[in-house]
């Protein structure tokens, strides 16, 4: 039977491992370059989280599209009462800022866990690492796709035309991205070790909620609003609700989106390239 | 290219972190000096595996034997570059087929043949391969009608079938395997040890980790013995187990 069977394995391989000589750096870009290059599995993986998780539910995902729009209405009426402002000037920017805060959030959350999930996985396939990081963020991206559209609904509704300038809005989605993968390598990787973590971002979030202006607008801050850039959570949402709702956000916020972003990249690439030969030991 | 295995001094120690020292808060405090501890570092370690020195050429099936505990499936993951080591090196030449655990990397909500697929993808086969192992593990898993049904819903004794199809549909140069592999009905056991000799006379080196002693002697060229992570005998079957 088996004769038949053809070989069903990739090109010879060598592996060494020389505890004296680790050369971390080296596997953990060939880590990346090999997860990348396998990004189907991470999708398809990414997908059936999705479809699993809704399974026999007649909504399915369509779920966050309908909580986002109850939030989204409910918010807007309340608050431009208690803001005494115009509910057409104000609903195009809660609906971006709360959809992409939801985004945001929820990739934060399921970052936490995004390695301790598949510890089955992790002890018994050697796999890159950056397969679950990348499942993690395809897993919310898709999550997105389904909330996303909710912010055209809007503006379809209220005439709200941000012309050309929201082309800006895809370099933004980009930075977006980019974050959430390295927030899913670190957050993951810190969270095997420490069990605790996981909380600690549940509750940095919880108030990064209300430090950022979602509800409320930037200008409402007042001369205080220079500092508003030091929060990343506002310089990455700017650089999305800036082209989608004022034509184009203010240069000094795509200045410190990108300076975060790199940061934060740069923050976790060096967590991973120390601790990549650990995270099966901590799982 | 010849398959080999060498480590030298390999070792690896396991970290207990289910143990007390666990959260972040007792290492905070562990810094700031208020739980006292005379050792500098105040994790729990199990040294898994100590110093192993030992190499493996072309042609040996070696059997890892030794009580629960001893380090055999810790050293079976080492070989396949699951845990690296912190002291010592390794140098394994060869394509790894590993069957540790079948049922790694199973979905329960998928049926048998998009696992079939899944598997495929996990190891980043082509389009035709992929096909290839479709037909080849429906055909041997012999689930028929069975293989578009959630695997949730399959027997204990079904899912062995499907995992086993899938693991050893492999041609691998080292062959590595735990002993997993002796459940299923009497039928299936049939066809299955049909295979797996095929899989082990087709591969160059093989690692096993049993307790079973009659396979060590049927197929074994090399035993191995582990005790507490410890390499203590290293020879032919008959000169470790005694003759038989």
């Amino acid at each position: 039977m088996l004769a038949t069977a053809p070989t069903l394995l990739p090109p010879p391989t060598i592996h060494v491992i020389d505890a004296n000589n680790p050369n971390l750096r080296g596997r953990a870009i060939e880590d990346l370059r090999e997860g990348f290059a396998t990004w189907r599995l991470a999708f398809t993986l990414a997908r059936l989280d999705l479809r699993n998780r809704y399974r026999g539910s007649v909504l399915g995902p369509f779920w966050f599209t309908l909580s986002a729009a109850a939030m989204i209405g409910g918010l807007g009426l309340l608050y431009s009462q208690l803001f005494k402002v115009d509910l057409v000037g104000y609903l195009p920017h809660l609906a971006v800022s709360l959809i992409v805060w939801q985004v945001m959030a929820g990739l934060a959350n399921d970052a936490t866990t995004c390695m301790t999930q598949v510890d089955g996985v992790i002890r018994q396939l050697k796999l890159p690492y950056t397969i679950h990081a990348l499942r993690c963020t395809f897993r919310n991206a898709l999550t997105a796709l389904h909330q996303l559209p909710l912010i055209l609904i809007v503006f379809l509704m209220l005439g709200h035309n941000p012309g050309w300038a929201a082309l800006l809005a895809l370099p933004g989605l980009v930075l977006l991205c980019v974050n959430g993968f390295a927030a899913s390598m670190l957050l993951g990787m810190l969270c095997a070790r420490f069990r605790d973590i996981g909380p600690i971002v549940g509750n940095v979030l919880q108030l990064a909620f209300f430090l950022t202006p979602i509800m409320w607008k930037p200008d409402q801050l007042g001369a205080v609003k220079v500092w508003l850039p030091f929060n990343p959570f506002y310089s990455i949402l700017e650089t999305i609700r800036g082209p989608l709702v004022e034509g184009g956000g203010g240069i000094l916020a795509w200045v410190a989106a990108i300076v975060f972003t790199a940061l934060h990249a740069g923050i976790a690439f060096s967590f991973f390239v120390r601790f990549r030969g650990r995270i099966a030991f901590w799982v | 290219m010849t398959a080999s295995i060498e480590a030298s001094s390999l070792s690896i120690d396991f970290p207990l972190y289910h143990a007390p020292a666990r959260s972040l808060k007792k290492r905070l405090l562990a810094k700031a000096g208020i739980r006292v501890r005379t050792d500098e570092s105040n994790r729990v370690v199990v040294q898994a595996l100590r110093q192993l020195t030992f190499s493996i050429g072309r042609g040996e099936r070696v059997a890892l034997v030794g009580q629960n505990g001893a380090g055999k499936t810790t050293l079976l993951r080492v070989l396949a570059g699951i845990y690296e080591p912190v002291a010592g090196s390794l140098r394994v030449e060869g394509e790894i087929g590993s069957l540790i655990d079948p049922g790694a990397g199973m979905d329960p909500d998928s049926t048998g043949r998009e696992n079939i697929r899944l598997r495929a993808l996990y190891r980043n086969m082509d389009h035709a391969s992929a096909m290839a192992l479709e037909n080849e593990a429906a055909e041997f898993s012999g689930l028929g009608e069975f293989l578009d049904v959630p695997i949730r819903g399959y027997s204990a004794g079904m899912a062995v079938r499907l995992s086993f199809a899938m693991a050893t549909a492999i041609r691998p140069q080292i062959l590595l395997m735990d002993e997993w592999f002796l459940a299923g009905d009497a039928d299936f056991m049939g066809r299955a040890e049909e295979r797996l000799a095929r899989l082990v006379q087709e591969a160059e080196i093989m690692v096993i980790a049993t307790h079973e002693m009659s396979i060590v002697r049927r197929w074994c060229t090399r035993v191995l013995r582990l005790d507490s992570g410890r390499l203590v005998q290293d020879g032919t079957p008959d000169e470790v187990l005694g003759p038989a």
